[in-house]
């Protein structure tokens, strides 16, 4: 019930990126969803385990690894990514519900570190054709370099287009963009993460049901806005502003849909507080001083990693019980 | 548990020594089964140049220190017995690291520190104080070269699948030609535990697969 609710918030987000990066992001998605229901299914036929896949679970993991990747992704690597998801990130676990980390995100993290070439070939938004060519990366042949793309997006951008994110140019060409354009969504980057007001809709769709934690992406979004501001007031020349902060990169995707996992998120107020406090640290971290231009990811798995031991520090007291130094004394 | 030995078995027969050997190849091999000396099986198999290498210098080690502490297993007094053990590994673990010094620069560079290491494999010490200390010198080198090459063995299998898919070559050798995409995870260490988790999958279903096998056969038979 809630899944599929999750599902069907995430289908304007898929619809929007398929529309800005034409059958290359409609090929990958369903590349991703084909091999994280495929995985889910054999895992449980192998395993003897009643299947699971009806679940939606699945659908949802295949969905979230096809949006974090750039929307030419050879197809090949976003099946070995959908495997991983669900395989190693979920299935291995013992399945939904036992998952330490966000399955989506295990799976981008394994292709990140696998193919960071890849991963990193972003082509740009509105291309010309895009509804009638795939991107030639896409259907690279399994286990075979993708092509470089310089040529091609030179034949099929619209404007000025260097073959980098906004947060690419940000960090090492100290390149700005405006903050507008970045939080209507045409713009470069990984598939899904371009539109920050569409996925703030969506989110909106399942605070409002109550399928969500409002508290999750609320902690996540105010704490990189309060840490990137405090960078930018302190050397504005230096550091983007916090605007540009939320809206760029897959901040906005990961805090309403992957932070938000019901399984790998703590349950107690005051410990989702802190959770998204952290994620959100980590991200602005990761950005301006790491060497990485995004963050977001190994934000997330670490807020997942210590969310049990954020759930132990911040039990709330039961009612009658006596504080530990009253009992003692 | 084959560690358990009764002190001094009588002298073994032909087959009871080619038992100790494959003991160790496969039955106890000291990856798959005891999941002994994961640091260097981690962290020097990314490659099967390395992974044969630093498999070979374990195995000299192996039947080095298992022969010669079976031949003085009767003068050493229990107290000092561990510390005894040591002495022995650490000299031939020297002369290990001068032989591959001299044969191989490339590779001793690439083992580094993990040569050195080999005095502190809980394998040989393991194998030391479990079987050479109990059992005749003929034994105790044939369950070292069992080990051993148990050891080179898993290590090979591990370095063989990091290096296939995370270089394309193998010993070196490209296998798919410069179209290749090499997957660089698996060159760096959570490849090692990736693919030891996958080879131990592999073996342990194995042999619960070969297990639940004799046991229907033996069901028949009775």
């Amino acid at each position: 019930m809630i899944m599929r609710n999750v599902v069907y918030a995430l289908l304007p987000i898929c619809a929007f990126s398929v529309w800005l990066f034409g059958i290359s992001a409609l090929a990958s998605l369903a590349a991703a969803v084909a091999s994280c229901v495929l995985t889910e299914h054999l895992i449980c036929r192998i395993g003897g385990r009643p299947a699971t896949v009806g679940d939606f679970s699945a659908v949802i993991t295949g969905l979230l690894l096809a949006l974090t990747l750039p929307p030419g992704f050879p197809l090949w690597m976003t099946a070995v990514g959908g495997l991983i998801a669900v395989g190693l990130g979920k299935m291995l676990f013992g399945g939904l519900g036992f998952n330490v980390f966000n399955p989506a995100l295990v799976g981008r993290a394994f292709l990140q570190a696998a193919f960071p070439i890849a991963i990193t070939a972003y082509t740009p938004a509105m291309a010309v054709n895009r509804f009638l060519e795939f991107i030639p990366t896409t259907l690279t042949l399994p286990f075979a370099q993708p092509l470089v793309l310089t040529e091609w997006i030179q034949r099929v951008r619209v404007d000025a287009f260097s073959g980098a994110t906004p947060l690419t140019m940000q960090k090492f060409d100290h390149a700005a963009t405006d903050v507008m354009p970045l939080f209507l969504g045409k713009t470069a980057g990984s598939a899904g993460e371009t539109s920050a007001l569409l996925i703030l809709l969506c989110g909106a769709y399942l605070i409002a049901r109550k399928f969500m934690d409002w508290r999750i992406p609320a902690a996540m979004l105010s704490s990189a806005f309060v840490v990137s501001a405090a960078f930018y007031l302190a050397a504005p020349a230096q550091y983007p502003n916090p605007l540009f902060v939320l809206f760029s990169g897959g901040l906005m995707l990961g805090a309403m849909f992957m932070a938000t996992d019901m399984v790998a998120s703590p349950v107690t107020p005051l410990g989702v507080w802190i959770y998204g406090g952290l994620m959100g640290l980590i991200t602005v971290i990761i950005r301006f001083l790491g060497g990485l231009p995004e963050g977001v990811m190994y934000a997330i798995l670490l807020g997942n990693a210590v969310s049990p031991m954020i759930d132990n520090l911040t039990q709330p007291r039961i009612y009658g019980a006596r504080k530990k130094e009253a009992a003692k004394a | 548990m084959a560690l358990i030995h009764e002190p001094d078995a009588p002298a073994a027969s032909a087959g009871e020594s080619m038992e100790a050997f494959f003991n160790g190849l496969w039955n106890q091999n000291p990856v798959f089964v005891q999941v002994l000396g994961m640091c260097p099986t981690l962290a020097v198999t990314n490659s099967v140049r390395n992974a044969l290498a630093m498999g070979l210098a374990t195995t000299f080690v192996l039947v080095c220190s298992n022969t010669l502490i079976s031949m003085v297993r009767k003068l050493v007094q229990k107290q000092v017995r561990i510390a005894t053990y040591i002495l022995i590994i650490a000299t031939f673990v020297t002369i290990v690291d001068y032989l591959i010094k001299a044969i191989s620069i490339p590779v001793y560079k690439a083992l580094g520190a993990f040569i050195a290491l080999i005095v502190v494999n809980c394998i040989i010490l393991g194998r030391a104080e479990a079987y050479a200390s109990k059992n005749s010198v003929g034994k105790s080198m044939l369950d070292g070269l069992g080990m051993g090459v148990g050891f080179a063995f898993a290590l090979t299998c591990l370095g063989s699948v990091r290096e296939i898919l995370g270089a394309g070559s193998f010993l070196g050798i490209p296998l798919f030609g410069p179209n290749f995409q090499p997957w660089v995870l698996f060159l760096l260490p959570p490849g090692g535990f990736l693919t030891l988790a996958t080879w131990l999958l592999i073996f342990s279903a194995w042999k619960a697969r070969s297990k639940r096998k004799t046991e229907v056969l033996e069901e028949i038979a009775a």
